[in-house]
C-alpha cells in the first residue's frame, strides 16, 4: 500500500458570517476526509460556492481549519513551526484561477519567478540561465524575461504562475481552476503541459474545477463535493461510467456534451432548484431537498462516506 | 440552407462590418459578415473571446456601443414578411422592435436588471412600455404567470423581490422572463448560461428549447461551449477573429468539419464522455484585432496553411448543402 502524500480527516471550516444578534455561520468545509497517494491527481468538483477553494487552502494552510488535521508527508500541517513549515511551503504550493490579479503587475517575468526563491533564501549561480530554463519549460522563452504581466495573454500568464511555483521544486501543487479563465483552444495547452510537468518531476495534484470534461482528461480520481461534504470518490473512468450518487448523477447528466447525437440520447434526468446556503445547510443528507430519491432517513441523518465497491466511496442511504 | 422544416428568413445579415475607433488604433472587430437566420429556428454561434459573437449579435439591434460603428453592411428584418433594414431605422421605430420583437438576453443577469426595483415592477414596465398590457394589475397578473413559465419557484413573492435577494440563476429566470414579456420573435440570448452552475445551466437551456418549441420563437444563441452548441442548436456558425470561418447544420459541423479551426477547436475540448489520452491544442493565441493577420486571419496558427493563405483572404463558399467555408483548402 503506498503512502498517502495527503491525509484529510475530518476537516472543518466554519466561517463566521454577518449575524447580529445570534453569530451564524458559513459551513464552507464540513467535515471533508480523503487521501491524495504521491505522484497522483485527484480532481475535485463541484458547483460554485460547494467549499473547492476552501478545501485546498485549508490543505496548503493559508486558512485554518476550524476542527480536523491535514497530514503531509505524515506531519500533521497545522502544527508545523519554523523550519518545517518553511520547508512545506516549499513543497506545496497553489495555482489560482484568474491569472490577471495572482501576479505583480510591477514586476518583471524574471523577478516574479525569482521572487520566491528569495523569500527562502535559496541562492542560484546563474539566476538569468535558471529562469530561462524554467521559461522554456513552460512554453515561453528568454525574450519574455525583462516583460510585465501586462504584456501577456491569460494563457502565458498561467504559464508564468506555474513556473514561479516550479522553481521551489515541489512536491504537491494545488490547482484551483487554473484553465477556467482561457479560452478553449488555449486551455488545452497548458493542461497538456500540467501532465507533461507532473510526470517530468513525480508532482502530485489537486485539481479543483468545475468543468467536468477537463477535469476527467487530468485526473486519476475524483471527489465530487456537495454544500461542504464530499458525497462521492471514485477512479475517473468508474465515476463517469458508474455514478453512484444521485447528485453525481444529476451531476453528469446536466453537462452539454460535444456532441448532436450523444446530445439527443442522453437521459433528462433533471434535477431542479439550486444547491442552497451553507450558512443553514439541510439537517441529514444535505442533497435530500433536490434529491429524487429521498426518504425519511435522508432527511434525519446524515449518511457516511463509505466503500461501496473496490475503491469507490460514496456517502447515500440507497448504498 | 437550412434544414428543411426552415425556410423563411427572419433575419439577413449582409455584408457587415464593425470597427471600434480606440486610442490604440481601429479594432477591426466584425468583417464581411453575411449569414441568415430562418423562422423557428435554434441559431447559436460559437467561437472564442474576443472573436466578434457579441458585437454581431448587438449590430442585429442596432445596439453596438461605442466606439464602435457599423461601417458597412444591412441587417434586414422580415416584419410580417416585409423587409426592413434594422440600420436604417429612426430611434423610435428602433425602440418598438427592441423589446417587443427583437429581445435580448445577456450573460450577466445582474447588469440586466435594476437593483432599485422589484423584478416584478421590471416585468410589467416593459409590458406597460409596448402596450402589451392594458394596465399595471394585469400587467402583475401576467408577470407571475411568465416567472411560472420559467420556472421561478414560488412566483407570486419572487415579484416583490429585489434582484439582490435571488440567486444567480433565479435572477437569469427573471431576465428570461423579461425577454419573453412581450411575445418576441426573435430571441437574442448572449451566453445566458456561462455564469451559472451546471444544474442550473441545464434547466435554462431545456426552458429555452422549450419555449423555442410551445412559442414558435427564434433563438439566436451565442456561446463558447461546443457542448451546448451540441445540445442546443439547429445550425451554428463558427467565428475566428471577427469572421465566420463555417457555418453548417449542427450534425454536419460535429462530424464532418471542414475548417481547419473548426476542427483544431472540436479536438481540444475535452468530452466528458470519453476517455482522452491526449488533447490536441491548436498552436498559438488569438490575434489581436487592431493588427489582424493579411489573408486568412487563422494562418499564423493553421498546421495547413500555404502562400495564398497569407495574402488573400478566402471566401466564404457553399460546400455541401446549407454548409459554408472559409478556406482556400475549399475554395477551388
Ligand atoms: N467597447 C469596445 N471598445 C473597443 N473594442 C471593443 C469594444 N467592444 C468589443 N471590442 C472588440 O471587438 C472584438 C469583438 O468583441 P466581442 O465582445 O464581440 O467578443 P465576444 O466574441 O463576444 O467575446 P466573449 O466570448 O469574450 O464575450 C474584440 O476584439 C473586442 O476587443
Ligand atoms: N473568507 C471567507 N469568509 C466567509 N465565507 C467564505 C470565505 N471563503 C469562502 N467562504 C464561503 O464558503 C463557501 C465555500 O467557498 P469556496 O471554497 O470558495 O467554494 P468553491 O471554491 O467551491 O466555489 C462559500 O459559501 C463561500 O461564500
Ligand atoms: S442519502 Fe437520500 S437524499 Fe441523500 S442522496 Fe442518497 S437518497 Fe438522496
Ligand atoms: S485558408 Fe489556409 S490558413 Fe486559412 S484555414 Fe484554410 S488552409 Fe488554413
Ligand atoms: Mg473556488
Ligand atoms: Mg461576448
Amino acid at each position: 500500500m503506498v503512502e498517502p502524500l495527503v491525509h484529510v480527516e475530518g476537516l472543518k471550516k466554519y466561517f463566521p458570517a454577518g449575524g447580529f444578534l445570534k453569530k451564524v455561520w458559513v459551513k464552507a468545509v464540513d467535515g471533508i476526509s480523503f487521501d491524495i497517494l504521491e505522484g497522483e491527481t485527484l480532481g475535485l468538483v463541484g458547483e460554485s460556492g460547494c467549499g473547492k477553494t476552501t478545501t485546498g487552502r485549508l490543505i496548503l494552510r493559508l486558512i485554518k481549519p476550524t476542527a480536523g488535521k491535514v497530514l503531509f508527508a505524515g506531519k500533521d500541517v497545522t502544527r508545523l513551526r519554523g523550519k518545517e513549515l518553511k520547508a512545506f511551503r516549499r513543497e506545496a504550493n497553489i495555482v489560482f484561477q484568474d491569472p490577471y490579479t495572482s501576479l505583480d503587475p510591477r514586476q518583471t517575468v524574471f523577478n516574479i519567478i525569482m521572487e520566491p526563491l528569495k523569500t527562502h533564501g535559496i541562492q542560484v549561480d546563474d539566476p538569468e540561465g535558471f529562469v530561462t530554463k524554467l521559461l522554456y519549460e513552460v512554453g515561453l522563452n528568454e525574450t519574455h524575461l525583462y516583460r510585465y504581466p501586462h504584456e501577456f495573454s491569460g494563457g502565458q500568464r498561467q504559464r508564468i504562475a506555474i513556473a514561479r511555483i516550479l522553481a521551489l521544486r515541489p512536491k504537491f501543487i494545488v490547482l484551483d481552476e487554473p484553465t477556467s479563465a482561457l479560452d478553449v483552444s488555449v486551455q488545452a495547452q497548458i493542461l497538456n503541459m500540467l501532465k507533461e510537468l507532473q510526470k517530468k518531476y513525480g508532482l502530485t495534484y489537486l485539481f479543483i474545477s468545475h468543468n467536468l470534461g477537463v477535469v476527467r482528461y487530468m485526473s486519476n480520481r475524483i471527489a465530487v463535493m456537495y454544500l461542504g461534504k464530499i458525497v462521492e470518490i471514485a477512479p475517473a473512468k468508474t465515476l463517469f461510467e458508474n455514478p453512484l450518487h444521485p447528485y453525481t448523477k444529476a451531476l453528469l447528466a446536466s453537462i452539454p456534451v460535444p456532441d448532436p447525437e450523444a446530445a439527443r440520447a442522453k437521459p433528462k434526468i433533471q434535477i431542479t432548484g439550486e444547491p442552497p446556503s451553507p450558512i443553514n445547510p439541510p439537517p441529514g443528507c444535505r442533497f435530500a431537498p433536490r434529491c429524487p430519491y429521498a426518504k425519511d432517513l435522508c432527511r434525519q441523518k446524515e449518511p457516511k462516506l463509505k466503500e461501496v465497491e473496490h475503491n469507490h466511496f460514496v456517502a447515500c442511504w440507497l448504498y | 440552407m437550412s434544414s428543411p422544416q426552415f425556410r423563411e428568413p427572419l433575419i439577413e445579415v449582409k455584408d457587415l462590418y464593425v470597427y471600434f475607433y480606440t486610442y490604440a488604433g481601429v479594432v477591426k472587430a466584425i468583417e464581411d459578415m453575411t449569414f441568415t437566420i430562418y423562422k423557428g429556428e435554434k441559431f447559436c454561434m460559437v467561437g472564442e473571446t474576443g472573436c466578434g459573437k457579441s458585437v454581431t449579435s448587438r449590430a442585429l439591434a442596432n445596439i453596438v456601443p461605442s466606439p464602435g460603428r457599423i461601417v458597412k453592411g444591412k441587417v434586414i428584418y422580415y416584419r410580417d414578411g416585409k423587409p426592413i433594414n434594422i440600420l436604417e431605422l429612426s430611434e423610435e421605430q428602433l425602440r418598438e422592435i427592441r423589446g417587443k420583437e427583437i429581445a435580448y438576453i445577456v450573460q450577466d443577469p445582474s447588469s440586466a436588471l435594476d437593483p432599485l426595483y422589484t423584478i416584478g415592477y421590471q416585468i410589467v414596465e416593459t409590458m406597460i412600455d409596448h402596450y402589451t398590457v392594458k394596465d399595471w394589475k394585469e400587467g402583475y397578473k401576467r408577470a407571475v404567470e411568465l416567472l411560472r413559465e420559467v420556472l421561478m419557484p414560488d412566483p407570486e413573492q419572487r415579484i416583490k423581490n429585489y434582484p439582490h435577494e435571488l440567486s444567480g440563476g433565479q435572477r437569469q429566470r427573471a431576465v428570461i422572463s423579461i425577454g419573453l414579456s412581450n411575445m418576441p420573435r426573435l430571441l437574442i440570448a448572449d451566453e445566458p448560461t456561462s455564469s451559472l452552475d451546471v444544474t442550473v445551466q441545464a434547466q435554462l437551456l431545456e426552458l429555452l428549447r422549450r419555449l423555442v418549441r410551445e412559442h414558435g420563437l427564434t433563438l439566436f444563441l451565442i456561446t463558447h461551449d461546443m457542448g451546448v452548441v451540441a445540445e442546443m442548436c439547429d445550425r451554428v456558425a463558427v467565428l475566428y477573429a471577427g469572421n465566420i470561418v463555417e457555418l453548417a447544420p449542427v450534425d454536419e459541423i460535429f462530424k464532418n468539419p471542414k475548417h481547419p479551426y473548426t476542427m483544431g477547436l472540436l479536438r481540444a475540448v475535452p468530452n466528458p464522455q470519453a476517455d482522452i489520452e491526449k488533447l490536441e491544442p491548436i498552436p498559438g493565441t488569438i490575434p489581436n484585432l487592431i493588427y489582424p493577420p493579411p489573408g486568412c486571419r487563422f494562418h499564423p496558427r493553421c498546421p495547413f496553411a500555404r502562400d495564398v493563405c497569407k495574402r488573400e483572404k478566402p471566401p466564404l463558399v457553399e460546400v455541401g448543402p446549407g454548409h459554408y467555408v472559409r478556406c482556400w483548402l475549399h475554395a477551388e
